[in-house]
């Protein structure tokens, strides 16, 4: 298909006729919002896109989406994704969710997917609060949140650090977002589907419902990455202590912008789908062996 | 020893050793031979659970017709030392016409041996072997066992090179030195017996046995790995567990070959859903795993069902529950396959019902899968995944339709009737002339999509197009959702959906591949008893009925293929008007509690389930039948219609009282 035979799709043509669950003032409107402005940007065909999510507020975003899209088990988008991209390397595979999904219950899946360096872009809306379940602390939460009756005292625990675990994985693409930013969230997510790797965009997408006091400040505090490092002494206790790169132990998490990027492709599998050998005779060779 | 004389139709031999004995390449080398020379055979190993040094048991049985269990018994054990022989009691089962070759080095004979009754004879395995530069004391058993068994000494020669091929041309002269040198000393000993001269003039003859060109060698791991191939499988993903990964390790480099890919997932909850995303982009997707693995999966084995994505996952079973018995066989994951998910979710459970039959089964499974868009669980386990056998070539499945698409490719079906999108001719596209219209309709178009992915249809099955077709972008669906796969929880679409699952698995033809009914040579004899049984215990199990038969039972052998949807109509067909004996390796009678459940089977059927993990024996279920039905070719002889009526009927009372009776 030649360029002059695509006539150009505006953002709102990526949106399906399905009406978002979302409360009134999500975050996750923002993320969708720019996630069709990429999409536009980029040009893609939307039966060449493929969304794949798991459970939770935001992984209902692949139904608001006029492509193809899988919305499946709570904490498995990525294995679904990568499963969708090794069979079909034609198709922009996109993977969304949030922050209990892709970091507790799918946690595993996260590590190995940055290792795997498969050509996915994820994104992950994170508000730090499992919402549909209704207000439970998440991976991300402060450990001092006491406002879920599940963990009346706090978790205790420190918040996990998702930029900085996915550099320890091995993602080769990492940025972090803000929804209350769609522009630069667009450009962000664009840059991120491009990058010919596994690239991780970290975005902080509030919940006006669960966490409206501690980010509705969010928009004040986000700044661009690099500024406002944090000292060795104000580093939080998880956090790599005596590492040179900023991102392990001066990020605060709220720093915009690409992260870290290696300009490499992914890593090669043992892949050879597309390469359509004779089906047939490779199966008569094998067969034939057998009875040597 | 007298090999296939008189009415004995097979031998078996076994060796035993420590770690490193190689006791286990002898039995593939004897194997091997055997296959050389036109003969059938399988051949079963058995092993502790150490990664290395660990003992090991290679049991082969082989004969000139096909051989599908290990048999009864032992005729021929060498033993090449003794470590921790009594472990491998039960396995070599001796007995008082065995023979137990052991090496003259090894020290005294164990008391389970000689409890066994077996007669001995000291053997110089490792004193023949230091005789060769690198010469190996399995080696030399090679030759002994092949002289004993009457295999041709250039068979052995040749399978040892072909066996030992990777190794040094020094080990593979060495291993052909001993192999001689074993099987002159058999010869020479057998010179003093009656059947001596015979055993001498096979060391050159050529075997009179009909040579069969296409004969092949493979375990039920590798038969499984070939069926994927057959089913054009593309796409697999596995995490290694034991013994299923040999099955991923046979395919890995075959699936390259065939176009197809294979990922090592990081767990199986990540093997399960990547399986789902392949098939979702069109690809047929497999995955082998064991029980541990498969409890792991069942959350995603339900979400391909919910999805209608198809997928086929293997489970090579061992014994259970938890880690179990990793090595070792038992088919206890009846009951998860069958009802280890929650909620309502139809789905399909199959059985290979020997080695070869891994081939066509899980070719059938996973076209059937293809085409109902459904999970299939297909249930191996350790007695046929990692049996080896000389068997004849597998057939084929039968034909089933593919996945139904919008479009149609040549020789498949596409939707009798589907929801078409709204086509968009706006005038960019009516302007041009490309030929994929399709395309520039679609990707011009700024209406959504209208398509209805999980439309009702008349078979239950709705087309299913892969991403990248234009105009049919949808959303496949985890949660209860309506006809076009939007999230609903009304009761109306609940039902309509759960009922289009359950309707495309009633509704398929699944023809005469539900089971293997066997009855002799005359299949239309008439039968008064059923052997039923399912997976790995049909070997046992049909050699049971074709001896029964000889002895003068009216006896039927049924191996069920097809475990769900269960063909009910057919089984209640198959055993009507006989007394049925419900045989299998669990301890939790588990076929017959579902039979029971279905309500497939008559009141008087009897169940025969024990634990593994020793494979079932032929005269296990000969002593059950005779024992639970309380019959003898005496008994059967007067056997008629009338007399099960009788059996029936008298079902309720205590079940000795009734087969006493119904035997009368």
């Amino acid at each position: 298909m030649t360029p002059a035979m695509i006539p150009s799709l505006r953002a709102r043509d990526y949106l399906s006729d399905v009406k978002p669950i979302w409360c009134p003032g999500c975050g996750h409107f923002g993320v969708l919002s720019a996630l069709t402005k990429a999409l536009a940007y980029l040009e893609r065909p939307k039966h060449e896109i493929a969304l794949v999510s798991g459970i939770g507020c935001s992984s209902r975003l692949p139904a608001y989406l006029d492509c193809y899209g899988f919305h499946g088990l709570h904490g498995r988008a990525l294995p679904l994704a990568t499963g969708l991209k090794t069979a079909r390397p034609d198709l922009t595979v996109i993977a969304t969710g949030g922050d209990g999904d892709g970091f507790s219950i799918g946690g595993n899946h996260f590590l190995h997917a940055c290792r795997r360096d498969i050509d996915l872009c994820y994104i992950v809306m994170d508000n730090a609060v499992y919402g549909m379940t209704k207000g439970q602390a998440s991976p991300t939460t402060p450990p001092d949140w006491t406002q879920s009756a599940l963990t009346p005292h706090g978790t205790g625990i420190p918040a996990f650090r998702p930029a900085a675990i996915a550099l320890a994985s091995g993602a080769s693409f990492i940025a972090r977002g803000f929804s209350g930013d769609p522009h630069g969230l667009s450009e962000l997510i664009a840059r991120a589907i491009l990058h010919p790797g596994f690239a991780f965009v970290h975005v902080l997408s509030p919940c006006r419902t669960y966490r409206p006091d501690d980010q509705s400040s969010w928009k004040q505090a986000v700044h661009p990455f690099g500024e406002h490092l944090l000292s060795a002494t104000e580093a939080p206790a998880n956090a790599t202590q005596g590492s040179t790169p900023a991102l392990r132990i001066q990020d605060d998490g709220l720093g915009l912008g690409i992260l870290h990027e290696v300009p490499r492709g992914p890593i090669s599998t043992n892949a050879t789908l597309g390469a359509s050998p004779d089906h047939a005779a490779a199966l008569d060779a094998i067969e034939a062996e057998l009875e040597a | 020893m007298v090999w296939l004389s008189g009415d004995q139709q097979s031998i078996t031999v076994a060796i035993s050793g420590s770690g490193g004995s190689g006791a286990l390449t002898a039995g593939f080398i004897l194997l091997a031979a055997a296959q050389r020379c036109g003969l059938y055979g399988l051949m079963m190993r058995s092993a502790g659970p150490q990664v290395r040094g660990g003992e090991s048991v290679s049991i082969l049985r082989l004969g000139p017709s096909p051989v599908t269990n290990i048999g009864d018994r032992v005729d021929l054990l060498a033993a090449l030392d003794w470590r921790n022989i009594e472990r491998f009691h039960d396995e070599l089962a001796l007995d008082n016409s065995s023979l137990v070759l052991h090496d003259s080095s090894a020290g005294a004979v164990p008391d389970s041996i000689l409890a066994s009754a077996a007669a001995q004879r000291e053997t110089d395995f490792s004193r023949h072997a230091a005789e060769h530069s690198g010469g190996r004391a399995n080696m030399i058993a090679v030759g002994v066992l092949g002289g004993e068994i009457g295999l041709p000494r250039q068979a052995l020669s040749d399978a040892a090179e072909t066996l030992l091929g990777k190794k040094s041309a020094a080990t593979v002269e060495a291993a052909k030195a001993c192999i001689a040198t074993g099987y002159r000393g058999t010869v020479a000993q057998g010179e003093t017996r009656a059947e001596g001269a015979a055993l001498a003039q096979r060391e050159t003859a050529t075997p009179a046995l009909s040579a069969s060109p296409r004969r092949w060698r493979l375990s039920g791991n590798a038969a499984a790995g070939l069926g994927a191939l057959r089913a054009e499988v593309g796409f697999v993903a596995a995490y290694p567990i034991t013994p299923a990964s040999e099955m991923l390790e046979w395919l890995a480099p075959r699936l390259e070959r065939t176009g197809g890919t294979l990922l090592q997932a990081e767990d199986e909850l990540a093997a399960v859903n990547m399986l789902v995303g392949a098939s979702f982009g069109g690809v047929p997707a497999l995955t082998a795993t064991s029980g541990p693995g498969l409890s792991l999966m069942t959350e995603g084995i339900g979400l391909a069902i919910a999805s209608e994505t198809p997928i086929l996952v293997v489970d090579v079973a061992r014994g259970g529950p938890s880690t179990g018995l990793p090595t070792k066989s038992e088919q206890a994951d009846l009951n998860q396959a069958l009802y280890g998910l929650h909620g309502d979710a139809p789905h399909l459970v199959l059985a290979p019902l020997d080695v070869g039959d891994c081939a066509y089964s899980v070719e059938w499974a996973s076209r059937l899968a293809e085409r109902l868009q459904t999970a299939a669980i297909l249930l191996s386990d350790q007695a046929l995944g990692q049996t080896h056998a000389v068997i004849d070539p597998p057939p084929r499945c039968p034909p089933v339709l593919g996945r139904k698409r919008i479009h149609a490719a040549s020789g498949q079906d596409s939707a009798q009737h589907t929801e078409q999108p709204s086509a968009p001719d706006s005038p960019a596209q009516t302007s041009t002339h490309t030929p994929a219209d399709s395309i520039a309709r679609t990707h011009g178009a700024t209406q959504t999509s209208t398509f209805m992915r999980y439309a009702p249809s008349a078979d239950g099955i709705s087309p299913m197009p892969a991403p990248g077709e234009p105009g049919y972008t949808y959303t496949a669906e985890g949660l209860a959702h309506n006809a076009k796969g939007t999230p609903s929880s009304s009761a109306a679409d609940h039902r309509e959906q759960l009922g289009k699952l359950a309707h495309k698995l009633k509704a398929h033809d699944y023809g005469d591949g539900w089971a293997r009914i066997d009855r002799g040579r005359d299949q239309s004899a008439p039968a008064t008893i059923s052997l039923l049984t399912w997976g790995s215990s049909w070997g046992a199990v049909q050699e049971a009925a074709h001896r029964l038969r000889d002895q003068g039972l009216q006896v039927q052998a049924i191996g069920l293929r097809l475990l769900a949807p269960l063909q009910q109509e057919a089984l209640r067909a198959a055993i009507e008007g006989t007394r049925v004996l419900v045989i299998e390796v669990n301890a939790g009678a588990q076929l017959f509690r579902y039979l029971n459940a279905e309500r497939a089977l008559p009141l008087s059927a009897r169940s025969f389930a024990r634990p593994g993990p020793l494979p079932l024996r032929p005269f296990e279920v000969i002593a059950q039948l005779q024992d639970q039905l309380n019959l003898s070719p005496r008994a059967q002889d007067s056997g008629s219609k009338h007399s099960h009526k009788i059996s029936h009927k008298i079902s309720r009372e205590p079940a000795a009282t009734a087969s006493q009776k119904g035997a009368r």
